[in-house]
């Protein structure tokens, strides 16, 4: 369990980070808080001839407002997300996933871009991503561009950020104020990533809910937001009718401890408990 | 009279002492075997198969040879001079096994097994160097079906055994037929035990050192008998044992899977002699998966006959356990199997017993004894077998075992399978157990919140749990793994106390319980005790640490060493004061008027005269360092006994379990050290969790393990573990002075029983009862048929 040789340099700014980078292609790597990374390093599944750490690049840490939204830059850490004023007070939902994200040294090793960038299916933030509408900024030599989150993620650890990109920050347009937010997600242990989870939050107007938002986690190769599902809530239709368009819309495969079929099942107690809770 | 002249009666034994030497290890300042770094040391690394079986046709290593820092490639052939080694016990009827070698000669049985060595510089070298070695493999057929593999068109795995059955055994005392047929109900179960392991933090290391002017091995070693390693690598790698020395320092964490002779380890040792430099082998987490021993992996059918009165008339099973492809050397892959064969159900006064087992080899990784052997089966066994009895005829599950538990006053007992136990207290145990857990307030609640949709359950196991073993346990079976224990006891001259031992310390405080002892039998403070243990070139010989033997074997040997040397030092100190030896007594360190307190001379200044002035003694000749070494001889094993009660709450949405509490009673005979004793009832009861909710090596059909690292094998963690409570009855042991019996694996064994009871009590409402182990939440849908 010794990664295999591998040259490592620090860059002082993002244009060198990024210059490096598209000198020595797909031979580097981008590394961020390596709590993904160093373990395929290790495992020898991975071996990149470069390793180009972004940790000096300060200007990528930290969370703000921008305009009327949020942005959270890429080196943020869980932890800082966990501990950020601005996202408890305007990003409820990334609040509610907190206690899910893996256990204290890696919420203070690991970083929200590095997250995003890697795009587990089973992970919180990018989920949040495509729950909340964020646009995700991606750097090259030729400047900035922004990818929609619907846009964004593609597949098993497949996103629209190209070979070279850098992920410089994630920007959240602003929540709707008295939205509630929920986040649900169960795993064999406390901070294992899920084998099912649900983000559902929308607007209490009386006994309607408006504006649900719904995407599941852990089911699929990535994040799925269903708007029939969606639909279904905000309508009040009954549960087995939401349940027909749950299994219209997820297929998840089998993993070594269940099948998909229980995830399936475990998905659609989620999403019932969610309701139950936006509802109260 | 003397108030230190038994114990348990004032001193420290009973008193709850921190651990002195577990301030070295918060503070980072262990020595692990990776921690020793030796001059010219060099790193190996082993290419394992990633064939469950294959010929191996050919290893090409020229370009490993070349790669930088790379001093040595080394293939099976090159260890064709070490002696090969199977783990046979001559009393196990019928036992049998193949030979194994150190590294796979052409053909390896297991992925994992080791085919080739790369010694270089440093393990990032050797890693690099790994990768350029390439063997042709001829896949060959893959045996891993516990079910079929005895059937007679089953692959045999060795050609020249025959077939893959390693040990079978058969027990029929009483006659179960006639017994049964007077029973009410015979109630069957099918039952599983996954296949899991150990996960020390610290992963198996050995550090070997050849010294080729002296002849000499050196062996660091992370291990738990260190005697038992210098005897089996002496033999094996031709060097008498004299040439053999073993140190084991600071070990971080065992659990039996550092009894064993690994080839790897073996190995490592080899490519020192042949190199002439300490060459350094510490296992990673990924390869510890795949060749550290494995355990358990059983299906056992059973059956108990009970009548509508609640009368535990019968019990028998089959046993079908999956073992490695190789016997592990020296002590078996046999031992789980036939613990269960001897122990199942015989807390119970049962009229008759049946039972068949049968260890079968696979191309699994290697399998033997791990902490509890064969006890969470025997217990799993005869606790599901008692609860499904208690459902049949609607009893409480307390009230069964109260019916039928052997009584406390029965003792000394014989089981129906022939166990001897000399005392034990279940009955009292219940009753602890009841009252600390408010098991009448726990039943109300449960029916309340099974109103509300809440399902929780409640479930007991009681059991037995062989420690202190004696040589009928290996030594009977010309296993050279030694039953006895040696101390020396030595008084230095200022007085203080030096005790060598061949019982070590992995983490669970032996040395903090032979340092009460000694501090107690000879009457000096704690402080002034200093232990030496882990190296065969200095202590006394011994058994090292299994079974549950540390407190109760090598506690009394501690006794007998420490209580030979106060005898030595009122001797000289009578002498010195021109007292009646008689009179005299041993207090706080200085010898004392026995009657009155009144301090005669300080052991300091008997250490002074015997030392630099033994002129004055006349002729009389001071021995302040004694040996003394003890053998369990009454009985073949000392039996404890104890209950373990788990209450959970079952989410029949989603199939997951949560832990609520658990509660232990335990009879472990004196208690050294509670908080001691406590902590490994409680690191028990963790180790019964993991393989009944979570740990499984999970192998598919070709033999590749599909879970073996840390992400996928789920070990539980802190939030997975509820409150424990753990309560003590004792009833010493009569064959020691110390009375002390073995505390070690008390929790592991009847923990599994225990969630399985509480989960099946949890789902009556359902009609469902499990019992394939791990309970996962997808294996308790489906039997609430959700999924």
């Amino acid at each position: 369990m010794k990664a295999a040789p591998f040259l490592y340099v620090k860059p002082k700014s993002i244009d060198e980070a990024v210059a490096l980078k598209e000198r020595h292609g797909a031979s580097a790597r981008y590394l961020a808080g390596g709590q993904s990374l160093m373990p395929v390093l290790n495992f020898r599944l991975d071996r990149p001839d470069l390793l180009i750490d972004i940790n000096g690049l300060s200007e990528l840490r930290g969370v703000s407002n921008s305009g009327s939204g949020v942005k959270i830059g890429a080196l943020t850490r869980h932890a800082e997300v966990a501990k950020s004023e601005i996202v408890k007070s305007q990003l409820a939902l990334l609040s509610e996933c907190i206690p899910h994200i893996a256990h204290p040294a890696i919420r203070s090793g690991g970083t929200f871009g590095g997250s995003v960038a890697l795009a587990d299916p089973a992970a919180e933030w990018p989920a949040c991503c495509l729950a909340l509408d964020a646009r995700i900024v991606l750097r090259s030599s030729k400047g900035e561009r922004r990818v929609e989150a619907k846009d964004y993620f593609l597949g098993l650890y497949d996103t629209a950020r190209t070979e070279n990109e850098l992920l410089i920050r994630v920007e959240f347009p602003a929540v709707a104020a008295g939205t509630k937010a929920v986040a649900l997600e169960l795993a064999r242990r406390r901070g294992d990533f899920a084998i099912a989870g649900v983000l559902a939050q929308a607007k209490k107007t009386g006994v309607r809910l408006e504006n649900v938002r719904v995407v599941f986690f852990g089911i699929s190769d990535r994040p799925v937001r269903l708007s029939a599902v969606e639909q279904g809530i905000a309508e009040g239709q009954p549960m087995e009718t939401i349940h027909q368009a749950i299994d219209a819309g997820i297929n998840p495969d089998d993993d070594i401890y269940q099948s998909g079929a229980t995830k399936t099942h475990l998905a659609k107690v989620l999403l019932g408990r969610a309701v139950e809770q936006l509802r109260q | 009279m003397n108030v230190q002249s038994k114990p348990g009666k004032g001193g420290y034994i009973g008193q709850s002492m921190p651990r002195p030497n577990a301030v070295r290890l918060v503070e980072g300042r262990a020595q692990y075997v990776d921690d020793v770094m030796l001059p010219r040391m060099l790193h190996v690394a082993y290419l394992r198969s990633p064939h469950a079986h294959a010929k191996i046709l050919a290893i090409r290593t020229d370009a490993a040879k070349k790669a930088p820092g790379v001093v040595l490639v080394a293939t099976g052939k090159d260890f064709a001079n070490i002696e090969k080694f199977a783990g046979v016990l001559a009393h196990f009827k019928g036992m049998k096994s193949a030979q194994q070698s150190v590294i796979a000669i052409d053909r390896a049985c297991w992925q994992g097994e080791p085919v080739a060595a790369v010694v270089a510089e440093s393990r990032h070298l050797a890693e690099d160097a790994l990768e350029l070695i390439e063997v042709d493999y001829q896949p060959l057929p893959v045996m891993v079906d516990i079910e079929r593999g005895l059937d007679a068109d089953a692959s045999v795995i060795h050609a020249e055994l025959k077939d893959n059955l390693c040990f079978s055994r058969d027990v029929d005392a009483g006659d179960f037929d006639a017994v049964a047929a007077r029973a009410d109900h015979i109630v069957e179960q099918t039952f599983r035990f996954p296949r899991h392991t150990g996960v020390c933090l610290e992963g198996r290391s050995v550090l070997g050192n050849w010294i080729s002017a002296d002849k000499r091995l050196t062996v660091y070693i992370s291990h738990q008998a260190p005697n038992m390693v210098q005897d089996c690598f002496a033999k094996l790698l031709g060097l008498p044992e004299s040439a053999v020395r073993v140190i084991c320092v600071d070990v971080g964490g065992s659990f039996g899977i550092k009894t064993h002779v690994y080839g790897d380890e073996l190995a490592t040792c080899a490519l020192s002699m042949m190199l002439g430099r300490p060459v350094k082998f510490v296992a990673d987490r990924l390869e510890s998966f795949v060749s550290d021993i494995h355990s358990r992996d059983h299906l056992v059918k059973g059956k108990i006959a009970v009548t509508k009165e609640g009368k535990l008339l019968a019990v028998s099973f089959e046993d079908r356990l999956a073992v490695g492809p190789y016997s592990v050397y020296p002590r078996g892959s046999a031992v789980e199997g036939n613990q269960i064969c001897n122990i199942t159900a015989q807390w119970y006064t049962l009229e008759a017993y049946r039972a068949r087992m049968q260890t079968v080899f696979t191309n699994m990784a290697p399998y033997s004894n791990y902490r509890a052997v064969g006890h969470p089966v025997a217990v799993g066994i005869a606790e599901g077998l008692v609860d499904a009895a208690a459902r049949k005829i609607g009893m409480d599950p307390i009230e069964i075992r109260r019916n039928n538990l052997i009584p406390d006053h029965a003792f000394p007992f014989q089981s129906v399978s022939g166990m001897k136990f000399e005392v034990m207290s279940h009955h009292r145990c219940l009753d602890e157990l009841v009252k600390a857990m408010n098991y009448e307030a726990l039943r109300k609640e449960q029916v309340e919140l099974r109103k509300k949709g809440r399902y929780r359950g409640i479930g007991i196991a009681s059991m037995i749990e062989i420690t202190n073993p004696s040589a009928m346990f290996y030594g009977i079976g010309g296993v050279r793994v030694s039953a006895q224990d040696g101390c020396t006891a030595r008084m230095e001259p200022s007085g203080s106390i030096v005790i060598l031992h061949g019982c070590g310390e992995q983490g669970q405080g032996t040395e903090t319980i032979f340092a009460q002892i000694a501090a107690d039998a000879i009457g000096v403070p704690l402080e002034t005790v200093r232990l030496v243990t882990g190296d065969t070139e200095v202590t006394p010989y011994g058994g090292g640490t299994w079974a549950s033997r540390g407190a109760g074997v090598g506690g009394e040997a501690t006794w007998q060493a420490a209580r030979a040397l106060r005898h030595n030092i009122l001797e000289l100190a009578a002498l010195i004061t021109q007292t009646d030896i008689g009179k005299l007594t041993i207090v706080n360190g200085s010898v004392v008027d026995s009657a009155s307190g009144e301090e005669k001379i300080t052991l300091a200044e008997c250490g002074r005269i015997a030392y630099f002035r033994p002129d004055t003694l006349d002729s009389y000749r001071p021995e302040l360092c004694v040996t003394r070494h003890f053998v369990p001889k009454q009985f073949p094993f000392c039996f404890t006994n104890g209950v373990i009660a788990c209450h959970l709450e079952v989410d029949v949405n989603t199939g997951f379990i949560e832990l609520q509490k658990f509660w232990a009673v335990e009879d472990c005979g004196t208690v050294l050290n509670p908080q001691l004793v406590d902590e490994q009832m409680r690191g028990g009861i963790v180790h019964g969790i993991g393989p009944t909710l979570f740990e499984h090596c999970i192998y598919n059909e070709n033999g590749q393990l599909q879970n073996g690292n840390m992400a996928d094998y789920l070990v539980p963690m802190p939030c997975e573990i509820p409150d424990m409570v753990v309560c003590h009855v004792s009833t010493p042991t009569k064959e020691t002075e110390i009375g002390a019996k073995g505390a070690g694996e008390a929790g592991t064994a009847g923990t599994p029983a225990a969630i399985m009871n509480a989960l099946n009590d949890a789902l009556l409402p359902f009609n469902t009862v499990l019992t394939d182990m791990p309970f996962t939440p997808e294996k308790v849908l489906k039997g609430l048929g959700k999924v």
